[in-house]
């Protein structure tokens, strides 16, 4: 099946992300798809480009960026969540003023639609929230 | 309403459970919401527990100098979003009576929920 995860968890402050990675790899191992993870709400602090977590702790950050890597899985996050969390990429950035982007490819700003559009067109869309 | 055959249908359900103010949640969802109904999508809204208090009319901005989320529901007919639910314990419990309620909603009776979220086949938490 093609999957699509929802994340609304800020990572490390609730287990939200945690969950969500290891549906990801459970989902992955049993032959389905991850195509699409959307970050909304705290969520969007997932993609945050300086992570810097205790080296004897799993660091969230790459764990997304390797999904993307090995399987293709789309990092999306809500634009309108993540500006007003202080998540920019280069473009945002230098849009509005601000020194250095927060926010790094893999991960790609995009608008709510995409979230809409990614229920749509999976076959399932789970959600992880606080 | 706890006949089932009298639930709407849709193509996304977004579920609201916390109030305005004191967190984004309810912002954040009436924002799918409207982001889905603008893309054409058939959108309906249960509100319940918490966020049953989004419906109180006389709602302002508040002390944290946030937009609130009332013009947000007032904004809902212009989109064609006009299934608006609640949980008639939920309403009752904070005592929002039809006469308090700044945009109206249909009375649903908790058992009805898992039928309502069956006739969605899209269902956002919020």
């Amino acid at each position: 099946m093609r999957y699509a995860l929802l994340v609304q968890g800020g990572p490390y402050s609730h287990q939200a992300t945690h969950s969500a990675l290891r549906f990801a790899e459970a989902l992955i191992r049993r032959g389905h798809h991850l195509e699409t993870v959307f970050f909304y709400h705290d969520g969007v602090y997932n993609a945050a480009r300086l992570l810097a977590p205790p080296q004897d702790e799993p660091h969230l950050g790459d764990a997304w960026r390797r999904l993307h890597d090995d399987h293709g899985t789309r990092l999306q996050v809500c634009i309108a969540a993540g500006l007003r969390r202080g998540l920019l990429d280069e473009r945002e950035a230098s849009r509005h003023g601000k020194e250095g982007a927060s926010l790094a490819p893999p991960f790609e700003l995009t608008g709510l639609g995409q979230l809409v559009d990614a229920g749509l067109s999976h076959d399932r869309l789970i959600t992880f929230a606080p | 309403m706890s006949h089932e055959s009298t639930l709407p249908e849709g193509d996304l359900l977004v579920v609201l459970r916390h109030g305005p103010h004191g967190s984004l949640w309810l912002r954040e969802g009436l924002e799918a919401a409207l982001v889905a109904a603008a893309l054409g999508q058939r959108v309906s809204l249960l509100f319940m527990g918490p966020g049953v208090a989004a419906l109180a009319a006389g709602q302002q901005r508040g002390p944290l100098e946030q937009k609130g989320t009332l013009p947000m529901l007032e904004m809902l007919p212009l989109y064609e979003v006009e299934n608006l639910l609640a949980v008639d314990e939920d309403l009752d419990a904070l005592g929002l009576d039809a006469d308090r309620l700044a945009v109206p909603a249909v009375r649903v009776v908790p058992a009805a929920v898992a039928a309502l979220m069956a006739r969605h086949p899209l269902v956002l938490n919020f």
